[in-house]
Formats: C-alpha cells, structure tokens, sequence
C-alpha cells in the first residue's frame, strides 16, 4: 500500500484584498473584495513505502499547500489524500504519531536547554518506551556525530548541529514517513553533505519514506531518485532525475577542441559559451546535433569533441522560468496567495534568500 | 496520558528557574508603586476625616492592597494571550496540529511551571514585605477560611489562565491582537478589583461588577484574606467561581474548535 497517495488535490485561497490608505482600509471594513487563487489544481501521486522523492518548484508553486494538506494542516478545497493509511486533516493521534515534518528554518528545540531535555519531552509527548528512546538516542546520535553534544544547551550550538538535533529529535519516535521543507537551507557544503549522508543512511537501514522539498540540487541529487515538479499549483513532472533532462532539455552542449584555435564565424551554429584558446562550448538544438556536428568537422580541424547534456539545475530552472512567461497572470495570483500565506505562517514558507 | 503534560511542567520549569535573577529583580520593582499607593490612602482617609470607607478602615485598606498582589501573582498571565496569538500568527501553531499533544493542556503545564518557578523565587522578597507591613494585618485568618482563601487563588490561577487564552483565540480571526488585550487589560484593573475594593462602590455598581467573573482574579481572593467575606458568603463564592472557571475552560475548548476550522480551511 502506498505511503501516500493523492488524488485530484485542490486548493482554492479567497485572498483579501486589501486596499491603499487609510479611506481604503476603511472601505475594507465593509466591503472586503476577495480575489480567489487556486494555490493547487488536481494534484494526484503515489509515493511507496522507503521512496525518496524530491519536491521541486519554484518560490509559490504550490509545494508548501502541498505539504500542508498532507500532514493535515489544511484541508484540500476539493481532492483526496490518504496518508500512512489515515486522512490526514482529521489529524487522529495514531496518524500524528506515524510521521514528522522538519522545517529547515524552524527550531522545535527548546532554545535554553540541552537537546537531550527536549529529547525527553518528546518521549513523553509521544510515549516511546524508555529502552526503545535509550536505544534510539544512542544510535541517532552516532549516526550524525553529536554524542558530545547532547547536554550543551541548544542555542550554543552550530547552525550545523542544531539542525541534525532537530532531525534526530524529528526521528525518535521512530516515524514511517519524513516530510523535509528545505532541510539544508542555510548549511554549509561539509553540513550537507553530512546530512545527506545520515538521511541517506537512514533511510536504508530503516526505510522511512521521504519528501523532500529543496532550492539545492546537490540535495536532490544526492538523495532522492525520484522527483516531482510543480508549477503554478500543477504537477507537471512525476519520474526520474534523469528523466527531467530528456523532458525539458531541449538543448546540448557540444564540446569542441580545434587544431587552429575557435574559428570566429562558430556562432552561426548555435550559442557559443566560454570560447577561449582553442576550446568552445556551443549550445544547439537537441534535434540539430548531428546536423551540426557533421557541418562543423567538414569545416575544420577538431581535435577532441563531446556532447553533453546541459546541466540539471540550469534545465530545472528553464523549465521553471518557461512556466511563468507561459501564463504571467496566473503567476502573479500564486505569489499572492504565497505571499498572504507567509504572513501566517513562516515556517513553511519558500521565500528565503538562496545562500 | 497525564505523564506527558507532567514532563512538560518538569521541562519548563528548568527552563524557567534559568531566569531566576531576573524574577527576583522584577519583585523588588513591583514593590515601589505600593509605597505611593500607602501615601495615597492615607492622604484620602485624612482628606475626608472618617475612619472608615464603606466599613474600610485604613488599615483593612493597606492590608488589601497589599494581599491584592498575592492574588495578582496567582491569576495574572502575563503575555499569554499575546503568545497564542502570536504562535497562530507565525505558524508555530502547527507544533500542536502535527504532535499528538493538546495545546490547552500543555500551555497550561507551561504557565503552571512559570508560576511555581516565580511563585517561589519571589516568596522571599514578599515574605519580607509582608514582615515590613506587619502592622496592617491582624494575622492569620482562622483555619476555615485560610483554606477556602488558598482554594480560591488556585481557582484564580485556572480562571485567569483560561480567560486569557480565550482572548488569545481572538487571533485566530484577527491580526489586530493588542488592541484587544489592551482593552481586557484595562478594564481588567478595574473590575477585579486591583484598583480598590469592590464593594467601596456604590450601589448597583458593586454588585454588579460582582456578577462578572473578573472579581475572582483578585478581588475575591482578597476580601477573603482580610476578613470581609466569609461563612455561606464564602462558600457561595467558592462555587460560583468554580462555575466560572469551567464556563472559560468550555468556552476556551468552543473557540479552539471553531479557530482551528477556520485555520485549516483558509491556511491561516
């Protein structure tokens, strides 16, 4: 049975619409204009037991009403969900005990004390057995490496370590499903590259099932081998990582080394990139490769030559930025519906400066 | 089930007791504005030559005042209010809708160990200042009453926590949150008493203020103190603010509900 599995998920803000000065706030008082933003349009996947799979779309897209409706904070405007077998916006204590969400921007720790305090309290909150918490500890804490670290008081600790103390906290209950907004968001490249690792780890010897949603490819890559995009409030992608490249890569980059230095007429045949000395990127059409490549070594004398596909995060953020010049007004809707979101709620925002 | 909300207590109050210095501190600067109040009364009770205000003399008066802060210390939720609304306006509401925990009762094992923790941080400095102030006081009231005096502050404790949530869940529908806590706050100072003494008012206005709850949170625990309310009076108090206290629980319970309804429809 799936761990999660959506169906036709929607959901419809009534955005206020505030006006300007003080005569219009005045007005707003008696008749408010809502403007209505469809945040998310019939969304339907299926996510198996031990899947990683990453979420992926651009600031406003819809991935954080997703992942609200999923854990049950908000209802879905219409659609289903069924999650670890529980709807999950009844939120029923045997489904809250089945799964964590970590915000990479938001402390569940308590500020002043230990880790291990806090640890203790969701012992408590979730009533895990005291040897089953003991063991849980001990293994959580070796596999990220903070053993030493458990009775410092929290707001002493490392960006670093105090996101891997939220993460063994998010973990000690032993949950069947992980939901990840941005856990790296802030961290540096040692940090998480560590992170990637344990959750990686984790999720083989455990088989907890992951969503993720993250700004850095280096996460996705390293971690989920399935991804799915979303664009204003539409999935649009559900499949490989790989696959996303022959989806939506409609270029190549074609490298070339000449004998007698770059030849100044290359740009005739596609988008030259870093020509210098004798080597020459040149971005062409995927259909056209051949064509070209056949053009250019009767012409010339090419030493050595390779066609690559373009690299992932630039195709992802073409795919991203075409959506948006598709449909500017639809666009313009999602930030404000993200936008009067985020003044509720900041932890699952996704405006946050890119580091 | 209770074992959690135990440890919460327990959690929050190691938590608390590291801010012990600045309890201590605070006490000591509450007890200043007492010693205008004391020049106060006693210029009001020379201005108008009686020796007593609606059966006060100046010293029940002083004595009130003074035992008002031992009300105020159970009942009083500083930021409470504003903490919920705060919590509903960034979200951090969430902790309670994705961990199996009621916030109700845990916010309440939190602000019971804050109160434990100030309570006796700052039973020193009180207990001094009670000793310095001896003279206003004719000692312990009888066993019977002490006892009904101790229930009702620990009903306060419950009563002034549940009011204060209900103001809190105003933001659930508003963002303007401080204005409304404000308003409470002020009126609060009157009706409960913390000014004067109820019934040094008029007719109708004491028995009608009477009829709130408000008078509960440190008026009636007072009156008690002192010597003016006791035998059927005092029982008859006892159960009405026991009615009121589960009123503001349910009512508490009834907003949570409805916030929560709206919360998850609109996301926020």
């Amino acid at each position: 049975m799936s761990v999660i599995s959506a169906r036709n998920l929607s959901k419809t803000y009534r955005v206020f619409q505030k006006k300007e000065g003080f005569l219009g706030a005045l007005r707003g008082l008696f008749f408010r204009e809502y403007k209505e933003v469809r945040a998310v349009q019939d969304v339907s996947f299926d996510i198996e037991p031990g899947e990683i799979v990453a979420f992926l779309g651009p600031n406003g897209a819809g991935k954080t009403t997703t992942l609200k409706m999923l854990s049950g904070l908000i209802y879905p405007t219409s659609g289903q969900a069924v999650v670890l077998g529980h709807v999950p916006w009844e939120r029923a204590d045997a489904f809250r005990r089945r799964f964590s969400l970590v915000m990479g921007q938001k402390n569940q720790l308590w500020w002043d004390l230990p880790a291990l305090d806090s640890f203790h309290l969701h012992r408590e909150i979730y009533s895990i057995p005291r040897q089953q918490f003991e063991r849980t500890v001990s293994e959580l804490t070796e596999l990220f490496g903070v053993q030493g670290l458990l009775r410092q008081p929290v707001r002493e600790l490392s960006l670093g370590e105090r996101m891997k103390m939220e993460l063994i906290a998010a973990l000690l209950h032993r949950p069947e499903l992980l939901l990840l907004d941005e856990p790296t968001i802030g961290l540096d490249v040692v940090a998480q590259a560590t992170i990637q690792r344990c959750l990686r780890e984790y999720n083989r010897t455990r088989g907890v099932t992951m969503l993720l949603t993250s700004h850095y490819m280096r996460d996705v890559e390293a971690l989920c081998s399935r991804v799915l995009i979303i664009n204003h409030g539409r999935l649009i992608y559900d499949g490989a990582l790989s696959g996303i490249v022959e989806q939506f890569g409609q270029t190549k980059v074609i490298k070339l080394r000449f004998a007698d230095g770059v030849p100044p007429e290359l740009g005739r045949f596609g988008e030259v990139q870093n020509g210098q000395g004798p080597a020459a990127d040149l971005r062409v059409e995927r259909g056209r490769v051949s064509e070209i490549l056949s053009s250019i070594l009767e012409r010339y004398t090419v030493v050595d030559m390779s066609v690559q596909d373009p690299p992932l995060d630039q195709v992802i953020a073409r795919v991203f930025q075409e959506g948006a010049q598709s449909d500017p007004s639809d666009s313009d809707a999602d930030d404000a519906a993200e936008e009067q979101l985020g003044t509720n709620d900041d932890a699952l925002t996704e405006d946050r400066p890119r580091t | 089930m209770i074992g959690k909300y135990l440890k919460i207590f327990r959690v929050s109050l190691t938590e608390r007791l590291t801010y012990r210095a600045d309890f201590f501190l605070a006490t000591f600067l509450r007890f200043l504005p007492m010693i205008t109040t004391i020049l106060l009364w006693q210029a009001i009770y020379v201005g108008s030559g009686q020796d007593e205000l609606n059966g006060y003399s100046y010293r029940m008066m002083i004595a009130y005042l003074l035992v008002i802060h031992i009300s105020r210390m159970f009942s009083s939720m500083p930021g409470l209010a504003a903490g919920i609304a705060r919590d509903i306006r960034d979200g951090n509401l969430k902790k309670y809708l994705l961990q199996p925990i009621d916030m109700h009762a845990y916010l309440l094992a939190y602000r019971g160990a804050h109160k434990v923790a100030y309570i006796t941080t700052a039973a020193l400095p009180y207990a001094l200042l009670f000793y310095l102030c001896r003279g206003f006081f004719d000692g312990l009231p009888e066993p019977m009453v002490l006892a009904g005096y101790i229930a009702s502050l620990l009903m306060s404790f419950l009563l002034g926590f549940f009011v204060e949530v209900c103001v809190g869940m105003v933001g659930f529908w508003t963002l303007e949150v401080t204005s409304v806590m404000y308003v409470v706050g002020a009126i609060n100072y009157f009706v409960s008493g913390q000014m004067f003494p109820l019934d040094l008012l008029p007719e109708p206005w004491a028995d009608v203020l009477k009829l709130l709850p408000f008078q509960y949170l440190a008026y009636f625990p007072a009156a008690v103190f002192v010597g003016r309310i006791s035998g059927w009076e005092l029982v008859h108090g006892l159960i009405a603010q026991a009615a009121w206290t589960v009123f503001f629980i349910g009512l508490a319970r009834i907003l949570y509900q409805a916030g929560l309804r709206r919360y998850s429809a609109f996301g926020g």
